[in-house]
């Protein structure tokens, strides 16, 4: 483990939807990493992980976002993102490059250090001091690529039990995709619909009164659907409560005077 | 059976909206997926038996001339016949010869995706020989005109109601909704045809090289009968699906039986070695097995290869959050679910099956459950990548990645892209945090409100927040 005097060197990686759409989830997320011990820094050449042309079959487009995001990150101990999905993907740059290029060396590096937030805190840090508190029956969404390609599943519940007032209550089937899936919400918006409707269904009969996960592409999706449907349940990312910045309106209940970001 | 792939998002439209497909769907979520993580909870060692199956169909792939000339071999020995068929009109020809070598008016057949594939039904009516079906599913569906859904539940998409309204209307008898009074009923009808069939047609779960012999693993027996009382017997299937020993396939069956229907082991297991020995009780005069390949060799070697892998356990599709909301028929072919999407591109051609591997989330839920771990969301990826470098993708996926990517590898235009589209859905808003309508972006608000962005983009705040 590394000495507390010698902070370790943190590359945040933003993610585009947290750039878009709610900063707050990476101004919580480096409080986490800092309250853990991190000196953290934001590459400025970091743009997007690069899945929509990934899954698209964009083959060259991918490589050449890879490379500019394996270089903005050199240099950094770990490479920490609030999102399962894009760290993910940041560990499939591996499958870009043959086994004689040497940007494959590279991008091997780049997954053996990126992490998603809660598993980095968890299996890396084992940092648990959170000392946040939140008045809420909450449920969580296990996010696919997180779950599945990450094994992210008991770290954000560990460290969600640390919060106080907090309750867990599970809704069935939350590992199934909400249907949000990148570019697929847009181009198969009826499939997709009907899968995030059975996920709201869910949702709501978990009685929770806020809804957790730890990727925004999916909380969009899903919080947009509880909105449309008129449900009053609030949606959040899992570092707000965690870092206990949850003052800010939740998720698509935002309101505010233009101009006057809070 | 035609093909609708092409119009696999108007197919999937109408089945979102169709009540009772919907009802069928709905049991079978509650069926098979649940069934399977029970079988697996009680069998700790099978994580294990899923990576020695997978490791020993990539061993046989590396040698499949091998063993299937083996196999050949033994099936000649034992006094048998194996036609080797590169298309699906060789197959259903060689197939036709067969039967009129012994003059076949009916032949009866077993469930066989394999004789879907090759569209064997209607090429031997139309040539004069009367197939008929003797799986529950499957005669139930050519009672209706109808076509397999799922590779091993047929007629999943229909309910109840449906069997027993085809059933009054095709067997002439009072309607009646009773399961057992059904079951019965296909009973008797069928009990006559297996008596008169001249010919009978199966398929294989799988091909053992070292005894020449096939199996058929089936829940309801109507295997047996197929393949032993006609007197000749034709096995039509697939070159991938040969092992080299008994104690591979059974190896096989174990995994296939839990991953399918979460059984320990299929009800009826029954192996065919050739043709009736001298002193045998019963079983054919006749044994054939036609060993279609349309396109799969060419897979081997490939960037597909471990596709064939594939057992047809159609674990994939019990768990796809997707052939759970549309059903089988939406994919338009034989195929359908995960393993169809990475199938049927190479049997019908990615020009027309290029919806298919795009219909995915890539959630990785079919990769999880495979028994012999194909990767099947890196498997559809492939296809987008083929058909993007074939300029096939639609023009807008094209133009809007294309677009999207030039700025993504320019950081600083990007974070102008960010800020002012960050901007544009902040005014769109207004105060109300969400957006209704969002011009060119329907496919998101015809369903769901999409929620605004907080503030400026974070690069922006962060900027200013360091400078202060
Ligand atoms: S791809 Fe895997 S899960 Fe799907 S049918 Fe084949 S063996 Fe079963």
């Amino acid at each position: 483990m590394h000495a507390s005097e010698k902070p370790i060197k943190v590359g945040l990686f933003v993610t585009c939807l947290v750039d878009m759409f709610r900063p707050s989830i990476g101004f919580a997320t480096i409080k986490l990493l800092e309250n853990a011990g991190c000196k953290v820094s934001v590459p400025e050449a970091q743009t997007c992980c690069g899945q929509p042309a990934f899954n698209s079959g964009d083959k060259k487009s991918t490589q050449d976002i890879a490379r500019q995001t394996i270089q903005a990150f050199d240099g950094y101990e770990y490479v920490v993102g609030p999102s399962g999905s894009c760290i993910g993907m940041l560990h499939h740059y591996t499958e870009l490059f043959d086994e004689n290029d040497p940007w494959k060396a590279r991008a091997e590096d780049l997954k053996s250090r990126a992490f998603e937030i809660t598993s980095f805190l968890t299996d890396v840090l084992d940092f648990n001091t959170i000392l946040s508190k939140y008045d809420a029956k909450a449920t969580y969404h296990d996010s696919c690529a997180g779950l599945r390609e990450l094994g992210v599943k008991q770290q954000p519940r560990k460290l969600l039990a640390k919060v106080a007032n907090l309750t867990l209550s599970e809704m069935e089937e939350s590992e199934t995709c909400c249907g949000f899936g990148g570019t697929f919400c847009v181009k198969y918006p009826d499939i997709s619909n009907r899968m995030v409707e059975n996920k709201t269904s869910n949702i709501v009969d978990s009685g929770a009164t806020t809804l957790l996960g730890g990727d925004l592409g999916c909380l969009l999706n899903m919080a947009g659907k509880l909105k449309r449907q008129g449900h009053k349940i609030e949606t959040r990312h899992i570092v707000e409560v965690l870092a206990g910045m949850t003052d800010e309106p939740a998720i698509g209940d935002a309101d505010y005077e233009l101009g006057q970001p809070a | 059976m035609q093909i609708t792939s092409p119009a696999f998002k108007e197919n999937a439209r109408i089945a979102l909206h169709d009540a009772g497909l919907q009802k069928a769907l709905g049991n079978l979520k509650e069926g098979f997926p649940v069934k399977r993580s029970t079988a697996v909870a009680r069998m700790p060692e099978f994580e294990q038996l899923r990576d020695e199956g997978t490791a020993l169909k990539n061993h046989i792939l590396e040698n499949l001339d091998i063993y299937l000339e083996q196999f050949e071999a033994n099936v000649i020995k034992n006094g048998g016949h194996v036609h080797w068929c590169r298309t699906p009109e060789d197959a259903c020809k060689k197939i036709l010869d067969i039967c009129k070598e012994v003059d076949a008016k009916t032949v009866t057949k077993g469930k066989s995706m394999v004789s879907e594939e090759i569209n064997l039904n209607d090429y031997l009516e139309k040539n004069g020989v009367e197939p008929i079906e003797t799986d529950l599913g499957e005669y139930i569906l050519q009672l209706r005109g109808d076509h397999p859904s799922h590779i091993i539940a047929p007629a999943i998409h229909l309910n109840l109601e449906d069997v027993s309204e085809i059933f009054h209307e095709k067997h002439k008898r009072p309607k009646s909704s009773d399961p057992k009074v059904l079951m019965q009923e296909a009973r008797e009808m069928l009990r006559e045809k297996f008596a008169g069939a001249d010919v009978g047609i199966t398929g294989a779960n799988f091909l053992v090289a070292e005894t020449g012999s096939s199996i058929i693993v089936t829940n309801e027996g109507n295997g047996d009968l197929t393949q032993t009382l006609p007197k000749t017997h034709i096995v039509v299937t697939s070159i991938e699906k040969v092992v080299p020993t008994l104690e591979d396939m059974t190896l096989f069956l174990r995994l296939l039986a839990r991953s399918a229907t979460g059984q320990e082991f299929t009800v009826y297991n029954t192996l065919s070695t050739g043709p009736r020995r001298a002193g045998d009780q019963d079983g054919p005069e006749n044994f054939h097995v036609v060993l279609v390949d349309n396109g799969r060799s060419e897979m081997v070697g490939s960037e597909f290869q471990e596709m064939l892998r594939c057992i047809r356990c159609s674990a994939c599709m019990n768990h796809c959050p997707v052939y759970g909301a549309v059903g089988g028929h939406s994919y338009g072919w034989v195929y359908p679910g995960p393993m169809g999407s990475v199938l049927t591109p190479q049997m019908i051609g990615i020009e027309e099956a290029g919806l298919l591997p795009n219909a995915s989330t890539f959630c990785g839920k079919c990769e999880s459950v495979c028994p012999v771990r194909i990767p099947l969301p890196k498997l559809m990826r492939h296809w987008r990548e083929d058909e993007f470098s074939k300029h096939l993708s639609p023009k807008a996926v094209r133009w809007g990645i294309g677009g999207w990517a030039f700025f993504a590898k320019r950081p600083t235009l990007y974070r102008l892209l960010s800020i002012s589209s960050n901007l544009f859905l902040r005014v769109m808003a207004g105060k109300k945090g969400h957006i209704k309508k969002i011009p060119l972006a329907g496919g998101w608000t015809d369903g769901r409100d999409m929620p605004a962005p907080r503030g400026k983009t974070f690069m922006s705040q962060y900027k200013s927040r360091k400078q202060s």
